[in-house]
């Protein structure tokens, strides 16, 4: 039980995040949005708890929202990332030597080239938006699930209930589903966990280098860009969405130390 | 039932430099015998014999570099998998480590049957194996982690008999077991062989437990047989040196005993 | 006197028994076997009297290494004793080796460890020691890497180590179930010529009775979690006086 803390801890944090994003659809303190001047750059109590910025915007709204976009940029990169790289490892583990050897060669190439200079590139010819931080950051995670999904498959494929099935007369792909898939979907989901927390961290660089998301939308990288001008006089405006990065990338990492933990066979026996 | 006729393996194991040829590795060279239909066929061998090698080429999971398979007249070495359907129902094997031959996700019902696909009385068939093998109807509910290694193994003989094959190979199926299970679940391999009126091969390193199964013995050494015969001319008259050697290793109570006596 | 004395041990895993009532004790130069199946408690039985026990598990009543009293004596105390008076062997001789360490140095670096040999005396001795349990060429062999030896080559080393520091008592564990028989046969020759030569207690713990009535003179048989029989190694296993026993016999021959 003792080392469950990480991923109960994990949990809280997360689940921090994701109540704060879906009260934010229903309620927000202020409009996230609105300009007004007459209350520019409030200290923080009162009426706004966490003060306002230079445009007098809410920030306490602004980071509500913005948690939205962080979980809409981990999620869809992590999606892209999982639902192309996890196949792609079961294939080059369970297929001929030569297209292993393609799918782990291709993908040590895409691994090799800095994922922030992908997404920068793709901002520059597609325009930057939200959407193409995250398939940028997709696209660049996906060695690493193929990495591990490929370690895993090798493992299971290696076992003799895989054997067993193969004598049975079963084809690739049945064991692909029934038993590569289900064995190795632990690893699997610990990997998703630590890359949503290397989404978020992505997505807050490239807004903050203006290659993510877009103003008006809030989102917590680009709320430290905006404080980046007052950070002598207000450092309070990147101190909060700092704390937020923070407590979200923190939270998913625990996580996946916790579900690593969990999903750990030499523990599963003593359960 | 299986003709086996000068088969070669060789493995390349992984490359240890950039430019150095991949070492090879023969596991098997020349192997050749029969297995007439009902004849219990034991394989006894050493780590690094080959013998695991040979299970392998025999169910056609591995193709030979060199030589025949041949399984009820048809040559099963040069197979493509689609082709290997009738070979899939009528060859089937239990392995060795009780844990790591069941899925441990899978419910147990689902392990048996799943060399049936999808017929609709499947489960019906389960029920009859465990009867079979001596487990409880209700064992199809739960997970493998739930059954002590005996049991674990009786579901791997389940399993093994769900599609009726006319072979079954054993590799080295007790070796992983204490005395007196082993001594059970040798028992339930004889009744079940006796039953369904099976071929058996049964591979072990276990000269003794496969004096107790088997009427034929083949003892292997280094990817080569160095002794085939009956089991009864190869225990009480081994030609081979390696043969005197391996039974002459093998404790034996009765002579612990009597030295015992003489201290 | 009496070298380890168990008496009335048991072992608990949050209330439910494992081992129960566990007595028995080994003179200086005896050799014992603690035969059973797997789950009978034999291995919990010698990781208790090493102070060994998983996280978990708690040992209670008494086991005493000459006057010494091991149960709930502290982690200092213990690890003296271990490696030097007391030496264990377990069934996998590659997870007992460090893989990145020559041999010859694990071997030196147990007598080092507890300064029963001075640094050029122990890499001297530790080459002598791998010629005692018949090493082939065991200067060169000094030299490998765990991962370059066979199982048995690595059983060996493992005894060496276990032998290094002349123990008054030498628990093995299994240390042949993972070997093939012809290799075996030999370790099991070199284990008693080893503690015969030190006059070192044996505790021999094994499944396997055939194992047993070659190396140990009395046996003590375990079933869960209790010793149902004990007695000299040719009187139990020809007229076994327990059911238990009985059926272990009759499922071995």
């Amino acid at each position: 039980m003792r080392r469950n803390v990480s991923l109960w801890a994990g949990i809280v944090l997360v689940g921090l995040v994701v109540g704060v994003a879906l009260v934010s659809f229903a309620w927000t303190p202020h409009d996230p949005l609105l300009v007004d001047a007459s209350v520019r750059l409030l200290g923080p109590g009162g009426e706004y708890v966490f003060g306002t910025d230079k445009l007098g915007r809410d920030l306490a709204s602004q980071l509500m929202v913005g948690a939205r976009t962080t979980l809409y940029v981990g999620v869809v990169a992590v999606g892209i990332a999982a639902l192309i790289g996890t196949p792609l490892g079961v294939l080059a583990g369970m297929g001929a030597n030569w297209l292993g050897e393609l799918i782990m060669r291709t993908s040590d190439l895409v691994l090799a080239f800095p994922a922030l200079l992908l997404a920068i590139m793709l901002g520059a010819v597609y325009g930057a938006s939200t959407l193409t931080a995250m398939i940028a950051i997709g696209i660049a995670t996906v060695p690493s699930f193929a990495r591990i999904a490929r370690a895993g498959t090798l493992q299971v494929v290696s076992t003799e209930y895989v054997l067993a099935a193969r004598a049975g007369g079963r084809s690739r792909w049945w064991i692909a589903v029934r038993h590569v898939l289900p064995n190795i979907s632990g690893i699997v989901v610990v990997q998703s966990s630590v890359s949503f927390a290397i989404a978020v961290l992505a997505e807050a660089a490239l807004s903050f280098l203006g290659f993510g998301t877009a103003p008006p939308t809030p989102s917590w990288g680009r709320m430290l860009q905006e404080s980046q001008e007052l950070l002598a006089v207000e450092p309070r405006l990147a101190l909060i969405p700092g704390a937020a990065i923070a407590i979200a990338v923190l939270g998913f990492n625990l996580l996946g130390d916790g579900l690593r933990d969990r999903f750990d066979p030499r523990l599963e026996v003593r359960r | 039932m299986i003709s086996v006729s000068e088969l070669e393996r060789t493995y390349r194991r992984p490359r240890t430099s950039l430019t150095g040829r991949r070492p090879e590795v023969a596991a098997l060279r020349g192997v050749s015998f029969d297995i007439a239909k009902g004849e219990r066929f034991g394989i006894v061998g050493e780590s690094g014999s080959g013998k695991s090698t040979l299970v392998r080429l025999l169910a056609a999971l591995d193709r030979p570099t060199a030589g025949t398979v041949s399984f009820d007249g048809r040559r099963v070495d040069d197979l493509p998998e689609r082709e290997l359907g009738f070979l899939r129902s009528r060859l089937q094997i239990v392995f060795q480590d009780p844990m790591g031959s069941l899925d441990p996700r899978m419910r147990v019902r689902d392990i048996i049957s799943e060399p049936l696909g999808r017929s609709r009385d499947r489960y019906e068939r389960v029920r009859e194996l465990l009867d079979a093998v001596g487990l409880p109807g209700d064992s199809g509910e739960r997970y493998p982690h739930q059954f002590s290694g005996g049991q674990r193994q009786r579901i791997s003989l389940a399993r093994a008999l769900a599609p009726r094959p006319r072979v079954l190979v054993a590799d080295e199926a007790v070796s992983a077991l204490d005395v007196l299970v082993r001594k059970q679940i040798l028992e339930l391999v004889d009744e079940l062989v006796q039953r369904y009126e099976l071929t058996l091969v049964f591979v072990s390193h276990d000269l003794d437990v496969v004096r107790r199964v088997c009427d034929t013995v083949a003892v292997m050494r280094h990817g080569e047989i160095v002794e085939l015969g009956a089991v009864a001319e190869v225990y009480d008259a081994p030609q081979h040196p390696y043969t005197r050697e391996l039974i002459a290793a093998a404790p034996n109570l009765t002579a612990a005993l009597s030295r015992l006596e003489e201290e | 006197m009496t070298l380890l004395a168990v008496e009335d041990l048991g072992i608990t895993a949050g209330g439910s028994p494992l081992v129960e009532d566990v007595s028995f004790a080994i003179e200086p130069g005896e050799r014992v076997g603690l035969i059973g199946a797997s789950g009978s408690g034999k291995s919990l039985t010698a990781s208790a009297v090493m102070g060994l026990l998983p996280e978990g598990l708690t040992a209670y009543g008494s086991v005493r290494f000459g006057d010494r009293e091991l149960l709930g004596a502290g982690e200092r105390e213990l690890s003296r004793l271990r490696g030097k008076d007391i030496t264990m062997v377990f069934q996998e001789p590659m997870t007992a080796l460090n893989p990145s360490m020559r041999v010859g140095k694990q071997v030196a670096e147990a007598m080092l460890l507890h300064r029963t040999r001075d640094r050029r005396a122990a890499s001297k001795d530790a080459v002598e020691l791998l010629e005692r349990v018949r090493l082939p060429e065991p200067e060169r062999l000094a030299r490998a890497y765990p991962h370059q030896l066979s199982g048995g080559q690595r059983q060996r080393v493992v005894l060496a180590i276990a032998l290094a520091n002349d123990p008054a008592l030498l628990i093995c564990d299994e240390p042949t179930t993972a070997l093939d028989v012809t290799v075996q046969a030999r370790i099991l020759d070199v284990l008693a010529d080893g503690v015969r030569e030190r006059e070192s207690a044996l505790l021999f713990i094994t499944h396997d009775l055939a194992v047993v009535a070659t190396v140990c003179e009395r046996v003590l048989v375990m079933n869960e979690g209790r010793i149902v029989e004990s007695g000299p190694t040719r009187r139990v296993l020809s007229a076994p006086e327990h059911e238990y026993t009985a059926r272990l016999l009759e499922a071995s021959s």
